[in-house]
């Protein structure tokens, strides 16, 4: 009887039971884009941005090949020219170098932050939502307790603790930003726990570790991710706040912050020394805010 | 009214508690350990000898159980004893009360920054009727909080102090002293009322009884500043805790940029010498002061909007 029916349907090919979208195809989705972008001049403007910098932070030399810790103390405290860019420091140093030079420090500790941010978050969010109950009463609450304190001071805290350098700093400014990651996993988590395809899966027997597994990690994803690139932009501010307040790494590595920190001995004469590299990071966390918002709403609204 | 409130203050004690568990986890419970760096000499003394390391230990009670010292700093916490300085010796809370006056000035005055920025940027976003104007306003919020805030203040002091000369650079002298750090430090908070101010006041515009006053012949100006933002402003109330918070914890950076005295450049020195009864003293100063406006907000809510005593739920 059941193989009757399946042959009646099978055999009629012209009404199939579920409509289903054709996916894009590749060029489609190229297509897409490029209309995307083309009506978007400042998103083009954040990703060549963006694309600078990771080519700074990953192949530094490309971008400025002098080496950023020896200068010509002759040319100490020069401004902007067409030899210097950003002008040189109190040695002589070359600062678009430095500059350039401190993006893969910077970013590296920004890299950790959010990975840190991301991981303890998610865990906590997806325990949180996946087993419920009192379980997540307790995570919730804990996470309700660190956003109670302040990011920075709390970082502190951690730093106080942990004591100085990058990957310190770094890790101290991923706890911190622990709590929203927690929040958004662990609504996610709930939204496709209770839905249908998910207790389809369970009616069938699929086993609730592969059901996290396949179900609800991929589609969590897309809400974590664009805050992840969201999270991205405000710990690159933390981790040069406290840069400037001297706890990353030591001297004479150039850092975003501590170069800010060391150009403000020089505020009164030389305003080139702090804006450079104060202009280079809003530069970055602009355009990471603007790509984050981009992935938000309107890749998914441009057809 | 009577069981809100109490619920609230249930709420707000226990919230206390746990911060300061959090900070106890932290601070006494990670690898640093004070007493092994001041036996090394490393701030600037001499290196201790194991008898001197031993007396320090039972004066800071380190030689004791964790769960042991964990109750006793708690019982003397809830008492309003937060240990001594390991630095200097004072006692946390006296330190903290000292250093708070300048503090409150510029946190007050960043207050004050970031509600007539914020304020005024989302009711002028709202009311013009320049597209161009609106846009502008309404990117103004996600460009100020992009930017670095020590780098903000550096820059003010550029301008203001060694471009004009208008404005004094440093210290603690007087009102034109509190110009700068106030706005370095209201600028990002202000960014966040203006954004959520902006939101709901463009759905308060939308509701019908804008359109009910609109009929009735009400002016534009006077349905935007007394019907709309009236009800626009309980969502912005709420971020209100957080932005309190925040004042505070930024003055970590705006002290340090403008070389004023007070609470952020106690952080930064007792954070420097790894002065861990300081530095958890003032992080649950920090969370009592996030509790303490949030439950005054809390008890604002019914004032501005009466069906949230007579616990009638507000209207989505």
């Amino acid at each position: 009887m059941t193989e009757l029916l399946i042959r009646s349907d099978a055999a009629d090919p012209a009404r199939p039971a579920v409509v289903l979208p054709e996916p894009p195809t590749r060029r489609e989705r190229w297509a897409r884009l490029g209309r995307l972008l083309g009506h978007r001049p400042g998103l083009v403007a954040a990703i060549v941005v963006v694309v600078l910098v990771l080519l700074a932070a990953f192949v530094p030399s490309l971008l400025a090949p002098g080496d950023p810790n020896t200068g010509v103390v002759a040319d100490k405290l020069q401004a902007p020219s067409g030899a210097h860019v950003f002008g040189t420091d109190y040695l002589g140093r070359d600062l678009y170098t430095r500059v350039v030079h401190g993006a893969s420090l910077s970013l590296q500790a920004t890299l950790i932050a959010v990975v840190v941010a991301l991981v303890a978050g998610g865990l906590i969010g997806l325990l949180a939502g996946f087993v419920g109950r009192w379980v997540d009463e307790a995570l919730m609450r804990l996470v309700d307790v660190l956003l109670s304190i302040p990011a920075i001071l709390l970082s502190l805290a951690l730093i106080t603790a942990l004591g100085y350098g990058t990957v310190k700093v770094a890790i101290a400014v991923g706890i911190a930003s622990v709590a929203g990651f927690a929040r958004v996993m662990r609504a996610e988590t709930m939204r496709i726990r209770r839905s249908t395809y998910v207790e389809a899966a369970r009616s069938v027997g699929t086993r609730w570790y592969v059901s996290l597994w396949r179900h609800v990690l991929p589609n969590a994803a897309g809400p974590v991710l664009v805050l992840a690139v969201l999270e991205f932009g405000l710990a690159i501010l933390a981790v040069s706040s406290l840069s400037f307040l001297g706890y990353g790494a030591p001297p004479p590595s150039p850092e975003w912050g501590s170069l800010i920190a060391e150009g403000r001995n020089y505020l009164a004469t030389s305003w080139w020394l702090c804006a450079m590299p104060g202009l280079t990071i809003a530069a970055t966390v602009l355009s990471v805010n603007r790509i984050s918002r981009a992935l938000d709403g309107e890749w998914s609204r441009a057809r | 009214m009577l069981g809100y409130l109490l619920r609230r203050l249930g709420t707000a004690v226990a919230v206390l508690w746990a911060a300061y568990t959090a900070g106890f986890v932290v601070l006494w419970l990670l690898p640093g350990d004070p007493i092994s760096t001041m036996a090394s000499g490393g701030l600037d003394g001499e290196p201790l000898t194991p008898a001197a390391i031993e007396a320090l230990k039972a004066r800071y009670g380190f030689d004791q159980p964790l769960i042991v010292q964990y109750g006793t700093r708690l019982w003397a916490a809830v008492q309003g004893d937060l240990g001594a300085s390991i630095q200097t010796g004072r006692p946390v809370g006296s330190a903290i009360a000292e250093a708070l006056p300048p503090t409150i000035q510029i946190a007050l005055g960043g207050l004050l920054v970031a509600v007539v920025l914020g304020t005024g940027t989302a009711v002028a976003a709202t009311s013009t009727r320049l597209r161009w104007l609106r846009q502008l306003l309404m990117a103004l919020p996600s460009l100020a909080v992009s930017l670095p805030v020590f780098w903000v203040g550096l820059m003010l002091v550029q301008i203001f102090s060694f471009g004009l000369g208008v404005l004094p650079s440093v210290g603690a002298g007087g009102f034109s002293a509190l110009v700068l750090p106030s706005v370095t430090l209201g600028l990002p908070m202000g960014a966040l009322v203006a954004q959520v101010l902006a939101k709901s006041l463009t759905t308060a515009l939308d509701e019908p009884y804008v359109q009910t006053a609109r009929a009735k012949g009400v002016g534009r100006g006077a349905i935007h500043l007394r019907h709309a933002l009236q009800n626009a402003a309980i969502p912005a109330l709420t971020v209100l805790g957080y932005v309190a918070g925040n004042l505070l914890a930024g003055t970590v950076v705006v002290e340090t940029v403008f070389t004023r005295p007070g609470l952020g450049r106690l952080t930064v020195q007792a954070v420097g010498v790894q002065d861990i009864p300081m530095v958890q003293g003032i992080v649950l100063f920090a969370s009592l002061v996030f509790v303490g406006v949030n439950l005054l907000v809390d008890l604002v809510y019914p004032v501005l909007d009466p069906r949230i005593a007579r616990g009638v739920p507000a209207a989505a």
